[in-house]
């Protein structure tokens, strides 16, 4: 497969969906390098799971052109189901058998043959530290597991191309950490990665480059500091006590910006311990006392609030794909 | 490999995958072979007497038994196709069926290993009735060749409501929808000549239990059995089978194929 190095690992262009009158994906444009991980950042019913729906041939485009590793998703559906891996939200695993069953089927249906079949579960059990739970049926396995076996399963086929819909989802923080470092891994052997995500910490954390996803369009798209750069930054928050400590507070800090009904003031802020000692030294030698200090940085709502003009609202789910939703 | 090379490989995995799930969830392999003999015992013993006075012969419970084990093998059957409508309605359910989905691997597979599935699961159980039958008494004068075309005309009709559960399975929105469809199978029996001769019935009743699709096979299994004249009913239920086959097969398809392009809610 040498030959297709070349081509990226995905490249989807002017892609359109709608369900019934709803558009639900409005002309997307999407690439990542091969060995990249590109993260798609949204909102609940922005699309991100229609999206993965349609490049992983599981639903067809209204329109568009969509390759994978060089294969066409509309004219060469089952090349690229060869070469991709997809993990979903909700968990695609047999719950009557035990995980090591669930490795093999896998294997089968790649048609490893029985020897290279039996090395890989044993080395994909191994790596995602389930070889104690190997022959327990899944009705015994935590969601931390099940979530490993998930995506071990779709590691069986050693796929070049990996869709992870909200990998950590529902996790606990340290089987968290656990998923990023597999994925980590992943993209450092060559895999190419996308995955899709509601938290800012976890796209900054793992992607390459990161498209942000809203009302079915992309409205911002670019590597993780250069979105950042277009997020206005942090701020600290002060309470005070009565309103007249506030009106002090905002004469004396001209680019704040007050909350009379919360008795809050919004100062911008870059994060530094310096800048921080810099204004609570001003507001003890104007001898106005704080109550109460909180630290703002910037999430998934500014980057919203700075690409779209508007904050994230939990949005009724449009998506007629994530049936799964409605029935767990 | 070729491609039929690999429809055949991924069928017989899915095939292996539905006699685990058997094994996994005994209760529902175990109900649905059970009833077809909690049924036999009540019909010979409870029933056997009255029902078997009505066939005008001397031994009335043992004539009974000869004449209504042909019915209880057709229960058999549909006893063991609303597992099958149950298992397809809860594969659907399962994240799973996505994930095979997006692998390349022969599409109809999972359908196919549930039809090879329950057809094993329905032989065995026929092989059990039969079992418990003679141990009740039941006496055939048939050599191993109709008894061999008997099984064989069973087998393929229970090819065909397999497929039809499997389309039932499909269609069902719930797992319980798919589980009650099915039900009607278990009464056609009844509504046919497998407990009861249909001569002794009503006038509208008697045409249709008449001319639907349980009664030929019925007729033609007892035919073989009894070693008597079969006549025009084998050809009744080939043809019955095949029809049954084809509508439901295709229905099948079409709908696990609908499922993949528009996903209703």
């Amino acid at each position: 497969m040498t030959g297709q190095t070349s081509a990226p690992g995905i490249a989807a262009r002017d892609v359109c969906k709608s369900f019934g009158s709803h558009l639900v994906l409005d002309k997307v444009n999407l690439s990542a390098d091969e060995g990249s991980i590109l993260a798609l950042l949204g909102p609940n019913g922005a699309g991100k799971t229609t999206i993965v729906r349609i490049l992983s041939t599981l639903i067809s485009s209204d329109s568009g052109s969509m390759h994978i590793a060089g294969r066409d998703v509309v004219t060469d559906p089952d090349g690229v189901r060869a070469v991709i891996g997809v993990t979903g939200q909700f968990s695609a695993v047999d719950n009557l058998l035990t995980g090591a069953e669930n490795l093999r089927l896998m294997a089968d249906l790649r048609h490893l043959g029985r020897e290279a079949g039996q090395r890989r579960v044993a080395e994909l059990l191994e790596q995602f530290d389930l070889t104690h739970a190997a022959d327990k049926l899944l009705s015994t396995y935590s969601g931390g597991m099940r979530r490993r076996l998930d995506l071990a399963m779709t590691l069986v086929g050693q796929p070049r191309v990996i869709f992870l819909d909200e990998p950590t989802t529902g996790l606990d923080p340290r089987s968290r950490l656990t998923m990023w470092q597999i994925i980590r891994d992943l993209a450092a052997a060559g895999v190419t990665i996308l995955l899709t995500t509601q938290y800012l910490d976890e796209a900054d954390q793992l992607a390459d480059r990161i498209a942000v996803l809203d009302q079915g369009r992309i409205v911002a798209e670019g590597t993780p500091a250069e979105l950042k750069s277009r997020v206005p930054g942090g701020h600290v928050r002060l309470h005070f006590a009565d309103p007249r400590l506030l009106h002090s507070a905002s004469e004396l800090l001209p680019a704040a910006a007050p909350n009379q009904d919360q008795l809050v003031l919004h100062v911008p802020a870059d994060g530094t311990v310096d800048s921080l000692r810099g204004l609570l030294d001003e507001l003890h030698e104007a001898r106005i006392s704080v109550e109460r200090l909180t630290i703002h940085t910037p999430d998934l709502d500014d980057v919203f609030f700075a690409v779209t003009g508007s904050h994230v609202t939990d949005q009724p789910d449009h998506d007629p794909t994530s049936r799964g939703a409605a029935q767990r | 490999m070729t491609t039929l090379a690999y429809t055949l490989a991924d069928s017989w995995v899915m095939l292996r995958r539905n006699l685990k799930h058997q094994l996994r969830y005994p209760s529902m392999t175990l109900m649905l072979i059970g009833i077809p003999i909690v049924l036999l015992l009540l019909f010979v013993y409870v029933f056997g007497g009255q029902l078997g006075a009505g066939l005008g012969a001397h031994e009335g419970r043992s004539a009974y038994l000869d004449y209504v084990v042909p019915g209880l093998l057709l229960i058999t059957v549909a006893s063991a196709v609303q597992g099958t409508s149950i298992m397809v309605a809860m594969d659907m359910t399962e994240g799973i069926v996505d994930r095979f989905r997006t692998m390349a691997i022969a599409r109809a597979s999972v359908l196919t290993g549930h039809v090879l599935g329950s057809l094993i699961q329905t032989l065995a159980g026929m092989v059990i009735l039969i079992g418990v039958a003679f141990g009740l008494g039941f006496h055939s004068s048939a050599g191993p060749l109709p008894w061999l075309a008997a099984i064989g005309i069973l087998a393929l009709f229970a090819f065909a409501l397999i497929w039809l559960a499997v389309a039932l399975g499909l269609a069902a929105k719930t797992v319980e929808t798919a589980s009650n469809t099915p039900m009607i199978l278990l009464l056609m029996v009844f509504l046919g000549s497998g407990f009861v001769q249909t001569k002794t019935m009503p006038g509208g009743l008697r045409q249709f239990a008449e001319y639907q699709p349980f009664t030929p096979v019925a007729d033609t299994v007892r035919g073989l059995l009894t070693d008597a004249a079969v006549g025009d009913h084998a050809i009744a239920a080939i043809a019955w089978s095949i029809g049954i086959s084809v509508v439901a097969y295709l229905w099948a398809i079409r709908l696990y194929n609908r499922r993949r392009a528009a996903e209703p809610k």
